[in-house]
């Protein structure tokens, strides 16, 4: 209904400024990624010929992103970061659930201080915890390995904190009602809470999936291994080795990591925005 | 129509407490066994929680404190404090101060461009019905695309004979620049980048906070003869928006001082120090250079920062705002 209050006397042309404005922001907007396309597609002569045409004289873009993900080890990059992704979110699901469940449903001495201490960790930006980690991480000798990009990622404090906030719109009846059906605590955190929860879970899966994609800090402390390399990394190495000289095949592979989540998100935007705003959003 | 500024968790809330209290009332002495059993249970299954937070989080931030006030450095077995050694040494360093103020310049220019940006193009897609989700999807796609890669694509945009930018200024008679390499373009150029990723995210909460004003004040606004949509804007939408419009610049000012990808890139802080931030001194002096002291006093500057400002957005939300 709110499409109606503000929609109903728009004039003409206040319409058609809409439109205007809004389609000449969108194309600012836009202008990165369209130049990114339009440079993977084209070959070097093109590309270094001034000229402003979207599409190349000769369709180039065959080539350069073969050489992409031949050249560089691009599809080792994006298994590590699907890897990578994958068994943060899994651990984290684990970890994070069942600490929300007894947060918001249990009574018990220490709660406060449990909360507390999720609390501190949401406020906590996590670069500043770099330095500790990366030498908690030379201490248990997992430098340069799988272990070091997902240790640091076992526990989201916002994940037990927007899982706690959907537990507690659960009634309790709920909880009563599993217990007398004979199910244990930890039954209920999985059976019944969880797939109730189903909304925060998507929204946190893609908050974690999003931001663990496109983490270039830690990746560039944690690993050396070009073949442990998330996409972010490697694409910033494989732009240092060009140093500038092979624009197409540099966009190619740009335009590849990119890619999945842009699809992702076209495909679930109302998901995609609940997630990233940390559920500000509904 | 308003869940994202309503109350309704906390209404939940007060009743669970009510429900946990029911069930409490009859808690006399035989019923302690099972009390004494769910501490356990409920501390058995926050265990790996708890672990991890004190492992990965609490443990590391007073590390950073540790490393800070002491003399220690890798590889070092013993270690000895050494008072605010390391933050005096920090504070007349021309890098770090250069980085400070580059810092605070960003953000200056990212919040109030993000934000008015953000405003206007919100209103602009809610005043109207068509292509709603078709303009919102444009506008916060930055938001979510990678900038490593994002940055690549950037450069391309600006490199100095070959981009797009160069070539259209040049086209119209404007003069051109070597945007990254030039010590007064570096830092703006890095700032349309943050306006350009952020101004999507200041959007989608301005969206959710026009969607909670609610139909009865643009009625009202309607009997007193506020017919234009200029009207209503002014009277009813813009002063309707002022706590969230808190809540959107605290929240993108958070953002804006943890500008790294586009820097590590684009510039390496370069050329000189000019495009130099906090976070890209944190990483350069505790991982390339090792000066883990130095380092670890940027941490503690740069955590002083955030916490301030994320502490005053708790109290906004708490008091006036409640997102859930």
């Amino acid at each position: 209904m709110s499409a109606f209050k503000s929609a109903r006397r728009l004039s003409l042309p206040t319409t058609i400024l809409r439109h205007a404005v809004l389609l000449c922001t969108g194309a600012l907007i836009l202008a990165p990624f369209v130049w990114m396309v339009s440079l993977s597609i084209k070959p070097a002569s093109e590309i270094f010929r001034v000229s402003f045409s979207f599409w190349p004289e000769r369709f180039y873009g065959i080539e350069n992103y073969t050489k992409a993900l031949t050249e560089v080890p691009l599809p080792r990059y994006m298994g590590n970061g699907v890897l990578v992704c994958a068994i943060i979110l899994v651990l984290q699901i684990l970890v994070c659930t069942p600490c929300a469940y007894v947060l918001a449903k249990l009574r018990f001495p220490g709660r406060d201080l449990l909360f507390s201490m999720v609390l501190i960790g949401l406020l906590l930006p996590h670069q500043v915890l770099s330095l500790p980690l990366f030498i908690l991480s030379y201490q248990l000798d997992i430098l340069n390995t799988y272990a070091a990009l997902i240790f640091p990622y076992v526990i989201s404090p916002f994940g037990i904190f927007l899982f706690r906030q959907f537990f507690k719109t659960i009634p309790d009846d709920v909880v009563h009602a599993a217990r007398l059906d004979g199910l244990s605590e930890l039954a209920i955190v999985w059976r019944i809470m969880l797939p109730m929860a189903l909304p925060a879970l998507i929204a946190f899966s893609i908050f974690s999936v999003v931001g663990h994609w496109n983490d270039l800090f830690w990746p560039l402390i944690a690993v050396r291994d070009q073949s442990l390399m998330p996409p972010p990394l490697g694409i910033m190495v494989f732009k240092n080795e060009e140093a500038g000289n092979d624009y197409g095949p540099l966009m190619a592979a740009s335009t590849l990591v990119v890619m999945p989540l842009i699809i992702a998100f076209l495909a679930a935007q109302k998901w995609f925005v609940e997630g990233m705003t940390g559920g500000a959003v509904k | 129509m308003s869940e994202p500024l309503c109350l309704s968790g906390v209404r939940v809330e007060h009743s669970a407490i009510g429900g946990a209290r029911r069930a409490q009332i009859p808690a006399t002495p035989p019923a302690r066994a099972p009390a004494v059993a769910q501490t356990l249970v409920a501390w058995g299954l926050a265990g790996p929680a708890v672990f991890f937070l004190l492992v990965l989080f609490l443990l590391p931030v007073t590390g950073v404190f540790v490393i800070a006030l002491s003399d220690w450095q890798f590889g070092a077995r013993s270690l000895s404090f050494v008072g605010f050694a390391n933050f005096r040494e920090v504070f007349v360093d021309a890098g770090f101060r250069a980085s400070l103020l580059n810092s605070v310049v960003y953000v200056l220019i990212v919040v109030p461009g993000s934000v008015i940006l953000g405003l206007m193009i919100a209103v602009l897609i809610e005043s109207g019905r068509s292509l709603r989700s078709f303009y919102r999807a444009i506008h916060f796609l930055p938001f979510m695309a990678t900038l490593a890669a994002m940055a690549i694509a950037w450069e391309a945009l600006l490199h100095p004979t070959i981009g797009f930018v160069n070539q259209a200024l040049a086209v119209i008679g404007l003069p051109t620049a070597n945007w990254l390499r030039d010590e007064n373009t570096a830092l703006p150029v890095l700032a349309i980048i943050g306006i350009w990723q952020n101004l999507g995210y200041a959007m989608v909460l301005f969206l959710a906070g026009l969607k909670s004003i609610p139909q009865d004040l643009y009625d009202a606004a309607d009997v007193d003869g506020a017919d234009l949509w200029l009207d209503r804007l002014c009277i009813v939408t813009l002063p309707m928006l002022g706590p969230v419009s808190m809540f959107v610049v605290i929240v993108v000012a958070v953002r804006a001082f943890e500008p790294f990808d586009a820097v590590k890139v684009l510039t390496q802080g370069g050329p000189g120090h000019a495009s130099e931030m906090l976070l890209y001194t944190l990483y350069r002096e505790s991982f390339e250079y090792l000066r883990t002291g130095f380092g670890a006093a940027v941490a503690v500057v740069f955590l002083a920062i955030v916490v301030t400002l994320t502490l005053v957005q708790a109290r906004i939300m708490g008091n006036r705002v409640h997102y859930q």
